[in-house]
């Protein structure tokens, strides 16, 4: 690259460095100018776009470049042949959408539809279970008592324990002559195929996920002051409903960002059948190893083409869930709904005051004060 | 604002489907252009890449070489244990075209892949003892009538059988599947013997599974692959071999339970005195030898070569071969150090810290030899007959697709007979295409 000359550098790099500051403009966009402060706010957001840009630059190198480039590898075909001797005469071909073609429709399908009924199936499964037992474990853990420290922290174990790990650990207590069929006393197969493998599936990754849900409800849970319980005993609402009028929603926002965190997780689930039950396994294959299916057999087409379906599933289950239960997390402020914005408005208003309080009361103090 | 709102999901989801893409982010743009494949040329540092060895006696022959050739130093990059990861890697390497890797240990069914990609360079047979090698494993190193890979170790199956049951019952050790039906008949008849149940293999989805269909096939007379490369399990035979393993689930003459039997687990049941026949690698002798307590049948066993339809079985053939990648440099100098390491020196030294069994078949008859691993006679003849598992250029395709058919006639979901005209349809496609 040869350096900009002198003239040119200005030019070029000056416009978008240095817009036109239009306080006006600035004020239509903001909601309810308060004060001073407003003005030097687009520098903060200036600087922190730059402060950021590292962190940009990052991301897009690692997960939008891999993103497009699988979505480009998807649309090729390793086109493999031997020659007479025996050699393999090789080369990538643009075959278009023809890898989509196959798993929609072409000879991989029923793997496919297989693959992703088995991997909505344990999400909806293991994730329905983890959000019960997380939440009760949250409301126990929540609960004064003796011993709650230790409490907490066992729960804690499961999820700290790597996934294969744990997915060995399950496979050595689901085999014949494991400690599951021993306590149980019946015989079940339980890494062979079929019902018995998914219910092991299931039950070691609701063993390893509801702590997650668990402890993220806790949080939840903590901040809810005593004062609303105390109000409703005195009107007699039982247990019940106080779980369901007070606690359920005031929990609402944790319990919805620890249920999105464990779908999104759910959706991708490898370790767990691959190294409980084992490759290949029609009972428990799931999209995710599908595609590395695909890829340890070197058709890296297919392969991302698994991968991409993936994204956009993925991508669809979490857009229609945020959708219906409106968890408030992709939200940022300015991206916010007139009814949210005016929410917020108003915990704004809420909040201002006191914050300015102090400083009018040291004014009034200081006034006094000689 | 809606626009911008739904996007946000999209990309939080990139962020965790990166998982998923970063098993596909590599590219496969390999061409097989390696110029003149007989040249070794070049002598430097090198390197040699293979699994772990616990035993320490590949890094013994490293050191022996790297003390007597100062300029030629051989530095030994390790992969994982796992050998599908070890493939993957050496996979990667190949279509990245780079030279970090020269030496390279392969497990026999790689042989092809490497040898029909062009990734491993044929070797100069003249320059190597392969002659005085046991063919089988020469010949599991050749592909296209040329030598790819030398052979390094090699293995064979073998059936332990509870010898201290079989003597109480007055039989022997079987030779044929009728036998060993019988021999099970007299010793589960036995008092001592409730509660067990008479035979297991590997049997669980996976690699394991080939081995002991194949075994099962050519053990009743018949192959996977013709000679010329065509698919032939729609046969007699391979229905006879499927139907000896199908049936033997039915009767239960195999237990329920060996249908989830990897390596391990079959070792562990005999080990426990559950089984009165186990069909295993060798590398359990020494465990089920411990005399420290952990092995219950510790001097109550034997071995013998895999029963047959109508004599002694034939194994399929395990093992490791040393090849050259393609693209590595200083060619002559990883030649001499195979020549070295596949030496009859070196195979004898090493014998004594790993229990391998070496390539020479002397080594297998040498008295000294023969006192510390009491099997090797009989796996020598394990191994002279054995056969190489299909020697197909997509090993990956060709045994998912054995083991698809075969699972699903043994857990009762497809006739025998319906599993193999589809397992027959699907490798001749396989085999078309490639």
């Amino acid at each position: 690259m040869t350096p900009p000359t002198a003239a040119t550098a200005p030019k070029t790099s000056q416009p978008p460095e240095l817009p036109p500051t239009d306080p006006r403009g600035h004020t239509a966009d903001s909601p309810a100018p308060r004060g001073a402060t407003p003005a030097p706010r687009r520098q903060d957001g200036k600087a922190a776009a730059f402060l950021l840009s590292p962190t940009l630059i990052v991301l897009a190198l690692v997960i939008f470049y891999p993103l497009l480039s699988a979505v480009g590898q998807s649309l090729y075909s390793s086109d493999a042949g031997l020659d007479d001797q025996g050699f393999v005469v090789q080369g990538d071909v643009f075959v278009g959408l023809q890898n989509y073609a196959q798993i929609f429709a072409g000879p991989e399908s029923a793997r496919f539809y297989n693959a992703l009924w088995n991997t909505t199936f344990f999400t909806v499964v293991s994730v329905a279970l983890e959000t019960v037992i997380g939440v009760m474990f949250a409301l126990m853990m929540n609960r004064a008592f003796k011993g709650r420290a230790f409490l907490r922290a066992a729960v804690l174990v499961p999820w700290a324990i790597p996934t294969a790990v744990s997915g060995l650990l399950w496979r050595w207590m689901f085999q014949t002559d494991g400690i599951v069929n021993t306590l149980s006393g019946a015989q079940v197969l339980w890494t062979a195929e079929g019902m018995a493998a998914q219910v092991a599936v299931i039950t070691a990754e609701v063993w390893k996920t509801a702590p997650f849900i668990g402890l993220l409800v806790l949080a939840g849970l903590q901040i809810i002051p005593e004062e609303v319980y105390e109000a409703a005993k005195l009107d007699g609402a039982t247990a019940w409903q106080q779980f369901w009028s007070i606690t359920l929603p005031l929990v609402k926002p944790a319990l919805l960002v620890a249920v999105l965190f464990r779908l999104l997780d759910a959706l991708r689930m490898f370790d767990l059948p691959f190294v409980l039950i084992g490759p290949r396994k029609e009972s428990v294959e799931t999209l995710s190893i599908l595609a590395w299916d695909s890829a340890n057999q070197l058709e890296y087409g297919m392969a991302s083409a698994f991968a991409v379906v993936l994204v956009v599933y993925v991508a669809a289950i979490v857009y229609v869930f945020v959708r219906l239960l409106g968890a408030d997390i992709f939200t940022s402020s300015d991206a916010a709904t007139p009814r949210k914005r005016f929410r917020r408005a108003a915990a704004d208003d809420a909040v201002v005051p006191p914050a300015r309080q102090p400083g009018a009361r040291t004014t009034t103090h200081e006034v006094k004060q000689p | 604002m809606k626009q911008r709102r739904s996007n946000r999901p999209f990309a939080v989801t990139a962020i965790v489907s990166i998982g998923a893409l970063a098993l596909t982010g590599c590219s496969s743009a390999a061409s097989s252009e390696s110029g003149d494949p007989q040249s070794f040329e070049g002598r430097g540092p090198i390197t040699y890449v293979s699994s772990p060895d616990s035993s320490g006696a590949a890094q013994e022959t490293i050191d022996a070489w790297n003390a007597e050739h100062p300029d030629e130093q051989v530095e030994w990059i390790e992969l994982p244990l796992d050998a599908d990861q070890q493939r993957q890697q050496m996979v990667q390497n190949a279509q990245l075209e780079s030279d970090t890797y020269t030496v390279l240990n392969l497990d026999v069914v790689w042989t092809s892949e490497f040898a029909a990609n062009r990734w491993i360079a044929p070797l100069p047979e003249d320059e190597l003892p392969v002659a005085e090698m046991i063919p089988a494993t020469v010949e599991a190193g050749t592909y296209a009538d040329q030598l790819f890979a030398a052979p390094y170790y090699t293995d064979g199956a073998l059936l332990y059988g509870r010898s201290d049951l079989l003597d109480a019952a007055g039989v022997q050790m079987p030779q044929t599947w009728d036998e060993m039906q019988a021999a099970c008949d007299a010793v589960l008849a036995l008092p001592e013997a409730e509660g067990m149940s008479c035979y297991a293999g590997q049997f669980d989805k996976n690699e394991g599974l080939t081995v002991n269909f194949s075994e099962a096939v050519t053990s009743a007379g018949g192959t996977l692959f013709t000679e010329d490369g065509q698919p032939s399990v729609d046969t007699p035979e391979a229905l006879t071999a499927l139907n000896f393993l199908v049936d033997g689930f039915e009767s239960g003459m195999i237990p329920e339970k060996a249908i989830t039997f990897q390596e391990e687990q079959g070792r562990q049941a005999f080990q426990s005195g559950d089984l009165v026949f186990l069909r295993n690698w060798p590398y359990i002798y020494n465990p089920l030898s411990a005399e420290d307590g952990s092995s219950e049948v510790a001097g109550k066993f034997e071995v013998a070569p895999i029963p047959g339809l109508e004599s002694t079985g034939v194994s399929t053939l395990g093992g490791r071969n040393l090849a050259v990648s393609t693209f590595a440099e200083n060619k002559a100098t990883a030649l001499d150090f195979i020549d070295f390491f596949v030496s009859r020196e070196q195979e004898g030294q090493r014998l004594e810290l790993s229990s391998r069994a070496p390539v020479y078949g002397e080594y297998f008859e040498d008295d000294d030899v023969v006192s510390s691993l009491p099997y090797l006679p009989t796996l020598l003849g394990s191994i002279e007959s054995a056969q190489p598992r299909p020697k197909t250029v997509q090993y990956g395709q060709t045994t998912a697709a054995i083991q698809d058919a075969v699972y699903a006639a043994i857990t009762g979901e497809q006739s025998p007979e319906d599993a193999l005209a589809e397992l027959q349809v699907l490798l001749t496609s396989q085999t078309a295409s490639q």
